[in-house]
């Protein structure tokens, strides 16, 4: 309660210092000031020009990071589990892993065009290796002792997979996934920036375009805000999938 | 109830080493050890003298370096799905509550819901586990994983229990109401267990035969045969004559052994 209170009143004098030398010590063009920013934001918000594109680039992030997210757990688990196959692969993966993957987007858009496609495919390449190194680190550490007494009980290696392997993989998984939630943001708005008539990040590059900064900064809150919710998402998302997470963050401390 | 002396596990001539960074290292060397079927048998000697060797190569983790492990008559060859294996560490699945846990070798058995929801209540109860059907290993405490643990061991119903220590970081009181539980489900169940223990009491308490090991490389010193009445009374055992001179049989066993470990420490 008092680190709300705390908080509250840092983020109120940050904004009371920002309106009051905005005009005074700054000049508005430069940094805005934070009614005006709030102006602009609900003027899109009644335009419903905001929801519009906040609604692209949610598609766009959204759907990027469930295919990434897919792919990253399977090739996780595939070469999690085929040693000779990642001692093989580990080099392709390193160079890829190391590339900026933002860097593909002139590529793509050849590739793409600069569509809503183009977005997709650059967050879902950003959030797969994030997710994929995760759920492979998550399968490799698997316990094997627990891979032992299952095969005493006579598991197949279906058994193994979906008892063992899958479960404890989960929770690195939602490492990456959560790790995954900025990057993919990252992914969709960098596509828009670089080509685009629709999105959050075409928002903020028009606004920026007609020197409108309180709309550059009405553009950033609303992404913050789409950033925020879909933390929110991963969290709920990760409660459900993982009961047994929770407990272990709840129980008493003890070495 | 007798003894019936047909051979389940053989070990010839078992020697196990194994290639470490530092090299070589032998951890059982010429081990000749039969035992029967619905025998209890307890191991004892110093750390690291390949007692878990023995039970790691019983359930076919690793093939023997020399000689030969029978289980019935055969090589064991690959994992020996007639046993079951119970460690220190209880190794229960984390993400799986206690009748998720105990159901596990049901559902590879490929058990119907219905029968495996019956076995397992049926199993809550007799490890005294009732009201914590719901609760994840990581709310239980130690004693009550150990029963899980042993729950889920006797779900799948193995005939030879392979126990590594499994009582090890209990407190006393706990530890003698599962060591009764274990004789009577074994006596009843008429399962072959092979029981690691560092436990001296504990490995007259509950065998049948206590063997003792060598020290590194570990091989068989004495076999002792407890002529305790099968279903002895764990709780009076204290107070019992022929119980007395078998532990202190034992701990005159194991005694130099002790002793040079005494000597190495105050030499380095």
């Amino acid at each position: 309660m008092r680190v709300w209170l705390i908080r509250f009143v840092l983020l109120a004098s940050f904004l009371a210092l920002w309106e009051i030398t905005s005009g005074w010590l700054f000049r508005p063009f430069f940094i805005s000031s934070p009614s005006a920013v709030l102006i602009t934001f609900w003027k899109w918000v009644e335009s419903g020009r905001l929801f519009y594109h906040a609604g692209i680039t949610v598609i766009e992030a959204f759907t990027g990071f469930a295919l990434g997210g897919l792919a990253g757990m399977a090739a996780g688990i595939v070469l999690g589990q085929s040693r000779t196959l990642a001692d093989i692969l580990d080099p392709f993966i390193m160079i890829f892993y190391s590339l900026p993957k933002i860097a593909l987007a002139p590529l793509f858009v050849l590739w793409f065009g600069v569509g809503i496609d183009m977005k997709i495919i650059l967050t879902a390449s950003v959030v797969f290796f994030l997710v994929f190194l995760n759920t492979y680190t998550g399968v490799r550490n698997v316990s094997r002792e627990l891979i032992a007494i299952l095969r005493l009980m006579g598991a197949s290696d279906r058994h193994v997979l979906t008892k063992v392997i899958l479960p404890s993989a989960v929770s690195w998984v939602f490492a990456g996934l959560r790790l995954s939630v900025p990057y993919a943001l990252i992914g969709a708005i960098v596509g828009e920036l670089i080509a685009a008539n629709q999105g959050l990040g075409y928002l903020l590059a028009d606004a920026s375009g007609q020197f409108n900064t309180a709309g550059v900064f009405a553009a950033l809150l609303a992404i913050v805000l789409l950033a925020l919710v879909l933390n929110f998402f991963v969290k709920i998302l990760e409660k459900l999938v993982m009961p047994w997470h929770q407990d272990q963050e709840l129980r008493e401390f003890s070495i | 109830m007798t003894v019936d002396h047909a051979e389940l596990i053989t070990f010839k001539g078992f020697g196990k080493t194994f290639s470490t960074k530092a090299g070589d290292l032998r951890a059982a060397t010429d081990i000749n050890l039969a035992i029967g079927q619905g025998e209890f048998v307890t191991l004892v000697g110093p750390s690291g003298c390949g007692k878990s060797t023995l039970l790691n190569a019983a359930a076919g983790l690793f093939p023997p370096t020399d000689g030969q492990v029978l289980y019935r008559g055969k090589p064991v060859a690959g994992y020996n799905h007639s046993v079951g294996y119970m460690t220190q560490s209880d190794h229960l699945l984390p993400w799986r509550d206690v009748v998720g846990n105990i159901a596990v070798p049901l559902e590879i058995k490929g058990m119907g819901r219905r029968e495996i929801a019956d076995r397992v209540s049926e199993l809550v109860t007799l490890v005294g586990l009732k009201g914590f059907e719901k609760s994840y290993p990581t709310q239980l405490s130690g004693g009550m994983r150990k029963r899980a643990a042993l729950a889920r061991l006797l779900a799948y119903d193995p005939d030879t229990l392979l126990m590594d220590e499994p009582f090890g970081a209990l407190d006393a009181q706990l530890r003698l109401g599962l060591q009764i539980q274990l004789r009577r489900l074994c006596q009843r169940l008429n399962k072959t267990v092979l029981f690691v223990t560092h436990d001296l009491d504990e490995a007259i308490a509950l065998a049948d035969r206590a063997v003792v090991f060598t020290r590194r490389p570990g091989t068989v010193k004495r076999i002792l045969t407890v002529d305790l009445p099968r279903d002895r009374n764990l709780m009076q055992l204290r107070h019992d004559r022929r119980y007395m001179e078998l532990t202190a049989e034992l701990w005159d066993l194991l005694a130099p052994s002790i002793a040079e470990i005494e000597a190495l420490v105050e030499a380095a």
